[in-house]
């Protein structure tokens, strides 16, 4: 927890005007604090997957042991990705920086740090484009005090430095894009940004060890695959005593209809436990009500992909799995979880990486003769899209009292909001599970979402600082409607968001529970030859069954 | 930081100086003839090789940035401009993009109160995007206008456009609308930079340097139209001689014309090397100008190359023993 400051020194920090000053005074700002900022990856991390420069280091130290060369390598990184990529060349050219982003991002507005305003985050590297890659910046460096009047930086230890710093402290979640009059996207400039620190080896530990597990083990926390069928067949054992009925899944079972994908964080972590043991309970309404065969794996049993926020071919790398063992395993389509970045993945990325997939067929839903159209080429399908049709079409027997005690509202993740548009879909879903919903402020829920403040691979413990100043605006639109009316309970559909959240609340808005929205599915879903429940999926009295005193 | 904002300033009133006493002395035919033609070289070229050069850069992924619902399930009402599925609805987003900055129509500004409610506030922002588009679209006419210097006889479009600009017909010779609202606008931008101390951190000289500029030009062409009363004859004499690869120079233009001439040549040479290029660049931007569809419809990367992977066998080899004590199905039994 972020001990040493209280939710009230942290509110003292907070101060929107600017620094004066020349922001390219980096000597000022390379002082990388703690709390401020993650560890470094550890060197056996960065050697499973072969990335370079495995050794360990220290942010806070002096000497980051890079190579030699190291500027050469970034040079040449920044030429490379600069023809690869016609999102970051556009990006580094056309900024006319009329500030419309600079008040759009949560660690701004959470920490009032000028240089997490969008627009300068980005120029941190763009000032380093424009002196080494445009002829003005090549004619301005020869002329004294040039470079200064061009806002042109030489790529010095100090500047490499504080874009580490800043470029760990995006969450990649393009709230700033949404409002950029040309569509730049910072997530796209963190995106590149990080692939070049890991060229030489300038990775976070909280990215790193995910992705070294997930390469080798399957999921990221590295759950072996027999851990991973008894952490589930503890939840059946749950269930049981919850619902008397026996919802064992099954695994790696070749000829299934469907192959399921989730988190692994929903099989290890409260509450994305609770979402586990919904998709429990669905995939045995289907199975038991319509003859739906859903197989999980262990092998493919990650859902979300830090790769993302290492380089695009370690987002391949990872992201190969899923295909693979859908191919394996025979299954008819694929089916994700309730998950954030692993649903950008998926839906902008996987297709183009890794397919065709035309050994899987267009997704139909076999239980309403829906035909996923919008899934056509990927064949993935998203669980609230599924589960939204199999309600439309009154397919599941769903009791709303059972979540009566549930007052919510919806917090929208990052990336299924921005890059895929799943908006009412898992609203749709809660209203037909819960009776009492309610919308926070326009300005934070859709397309102007606010994020955790805990994305994109920074939701480590020791910088609690960053993520609770990233979390004050989601915290301040979640209060207002816990104060206005009586929200309890924060629904999402993503599993960082389970674990973020649940800190954010802790901190800023104690009063508040985070709920994934299969958990209330699989509360209001009434499962074949069910005993009559008296407790929730969190073992608690369910409204109406509770103790007299 | 004064320099930022100082030397621009300076920059901008030394060139006009420099073209001033140089038609003076008996230079026109560089400020009038080489120059501007050499600026408008550069602007073409430098334009198309920035944009080549964009263009020539790969798009690996379809990656927009999603500004509504989704298309999935057929009761669900899509949006289909914030959100488009389909190329339509792609160059309709587009369309509203460039012609109306819907992005910048969006715009909030965010207040935090300490100790009162200790929460963030967010009001909608208007005017910027008011002040961009006023500023965009007098410019614009602007420019349209001035093709009364190079074209003969002058087309009934450009007629009809001085005719609207001058609808108010206040004054000799009429005031035209947009020689207030260009001025009006730019001075408005300029004192967000100057201003805003937000802005302010974040501008550079390149940001005030074409405010500057234009508001150079804008002063130069009003001070002609409306106070010192130039030769106007002479002036489409030697803009159509530009116009018509003929050049020449007739007397008495007198050097606030040259002044004007100049900054105007500067702007178009300076265009492609600068932010300017956003007028190219909002057209080519990935996170505005696809399709929403990649699952639909599957995006091929041109530079897709294979990768390493950790193979379900690898995966099997690793744990079988685990595997078969735990009850899960293998490929291989040892």
């Amino acid at each position: 927890m972020a001990d040493e400051l209280t939710p009230d020194e942290l509110l003292d920090k907070i101060d929107y005007g600017a620094d004066s000053g020349n922001w390219m005074d980096t000597t000022k700002s390379v002082q990388i604090r703690p709390g401020m900022y993650c560890y470094a990856a550890k060197a056996e991390s960065v050697e499973t997957l072969g990335l370079p420069n495995a050794r360990p280091w220290n942010p806070v130290e002096e000497d980051w042991k890079l190579p030699d060369d190291w500027q050469q390598i970034l040079h040449n990184g920044i030429k490379e990705r600069l023809e690869r990529f016609r999102t970051f060349k556009i990006f580094m050219d056309v900024c006319v920086r009329c500030g419309a982003c600079a008040d759009k991002c949560h660690f701004f507005l959470g920490t009032g740090d000028p240089k997490n305003m969008p627009v300068l985050r980005a120029e941190l590297l763009r000032s380093v484009y424009r002196n080494d890659f445009t002829t003005a910046g090549k004619i301005l460096q020869n002329i004294p005090g040039g470079q200064r009047l061009g806002g042109n930086r030489p790529l010095t230890l100090d500047v490499l430095k504080e874009m580490w710093y800043y470029f760990f402290q995006c969450t990649e979640c393009r709230r700033c894009s949404v409002f950029c009059p040309y569509g730049i996207d910072t997530a796209e400039i963190t995106i590149m940004a990080r692939e070049l620190f890991n060229l030489i080896g300038l990775n976070i530990d909280w990215i790193a060890t995910p992705v070294s597990n997930c390469y080798q083990t399957g999921n990221h926390l590295g759950i072996q695959p027999h851990a991973f069928k008894d952490m589930l067949e503890f939840f059946v054992e749950d269930l049981e005593d919850i619902t008397g009925v026996d919802c064992t899944p099954n695994f790696q079972k070749k000829g299934a209809d469907i192959l399921f994908i989730t988190p692994s964080g929903d099989v290890f972590a409260d509450p994305g436990t609770y979402t586990c043991q919904g998709y429990l309970i669905l995939f045995k309404y289907l199975k038991d009500k319509y003859g739906l065969d859903v197989t999980w794996s262990t092998y493919a049993s990650e859902g979300g992909n830090f790769g993302f926020f290492t380089s695009h071919e370690t987002m391949k790398r990872l992201n190969a799995k899923m295909y693979a063992e859908a191919k394996r395993l025979g299954v008819k389509w694929i089916l994700g979880g309730e998950c954030g970045h692993m649903w950008r993945v998926i839906h902008q990325y996987m297709d183009t990486m890794n397919g065709p997939a035309d050994f899987l067929e267009v997704p139909v839903n076999p239980i309403t003769g829906t035909r996923f159209t919008n899934a056509a080429s990927t064949k993935m399908v998203h669980i609230t899209e599924f589960t939204a049709d199999l309600i439309k079409h009154g397919k599941l027997e769903l009791d709303k009292g059972r979540n009566a005690n549930r007052i919510m509202t919806f917090h929208d993740s990052c990336n299924p909001a921005r890059g895929m548009g799943l908006l009412d879909e898992p609203r749709y879903v809660i209203n037909n599970v819960c009776d009492n919903f309610y919308e926070m402020p326009p300005n934070t829920i859709r397309e102007n979402t606010f994020c955790c403040g805990s994305g994109a691979g920074l939701n480590a413990g020791e910088n609690m600082e960053l993520r609770m100043a990233g979390a004050l605006p989601r915290a301040t639109a979640l209060k207002h409607v816990h104060e206005k009316y009586g929200v309890n309970t924060l629904g999402t559909i993503c599993a960082i968001d389970r674990a973020a959240l649940s800190t954010l609340c802790e901190y800023w808005v104690p009063e508040v529970e985070v709920a994934g929205i299969h958990e209330l599915v699989g509360n209001a879903l009434i499962l074949p030859g069910e005993k009559e429940r008296t407790e929730d999926l969190r073992m608690e009295p369910l409204p109406g069954c509770e103790e007299e005193e | 930081m004064t320099q930022k904002y100082l030397i621009p300033l300076a920059a901008v009133f030394l060139l006009f100086l420099v073209a001033y006493t140089g038609a003076g002395a008996g230079l026109g035919w560089f400020f009038g003839i080489v120059f501007p033609y050499l600026a408008i070289i550069a602007f073409l070229v430098g334009f198309v090789i920035k944009v080549m050069g964009w263009a020539a850069s790969a798009v690996p992924f379809r990656i927009p940035t999603t500004c509504g619902q989704q298309k999935s399930l057929d009761w669900i009402q899509q949006n289909r401009i914030d959100n488009p599925d389909t190329t339509l609805g792609v160059f309709v987003r587009m369309l509203l993009e460039i012609f109306t900055f819907r992005s910048l129509f969006r715009n909030t500004k965010a207040a935090f109160n300490r100790n009162a409610s200790n929460r963030i506030t967010y009001s909608w922002e208007i005017f910027l995007w008011v002040a961009a588009l006023a500023f965009h679209y007098a410019f614009l006419v602007v420019l349209l206008r001035h093709f009364r210097f190079f074209t003969s006889p002058v087309p009934g479009v450009v007629q009809f456009l001085e005719a609207l600009d001058g609808i108010v017909q206040v004054g000799l010779p009429g005031l035209f609308l947009s020689g207030v609202v260009l001025p009006a606008a730019v001075l408005f931008l300029l004192a967000r930079r100057l201003f805003d101390a937000k802005l302010r951190y974040i501008s550079q000289a390149s940001d005030y340097f074409p405010l500057f500029l234009i508001l150079g030009i804008a002063a130069t062409g009003i001070s002609m139209r409306y106070f010192t009363k130039v030769d106007v004859t002479g002036i489409k004499e030697m803009t159509m001689g530009l116009v018509t690869l003929s050049p020449t120079i007739p007397d008495g233009i007198g050097g606030l014309f040259y002044g004007h001439l100049f900054l105007v040549s500067i702007l178009f040479a300076y265009f492609p090397a600068s932010k300017l290029m956003h007028l190219g660049g909002v057209f080519l931007s990935p996170t505005r100008n696809m399709a929403n569809n990649t699952r639909a419809k599957r995006h091929v990367n041109p530079w897709n190359y294979d990768v390493p992977i950790h193979t379900y066998q690898d995966y099997e080899d690793h744990f079988r023993d685990k595997m078969i004590e735990a009850g899960l199905p293998v490929d291989k039994k040892e």
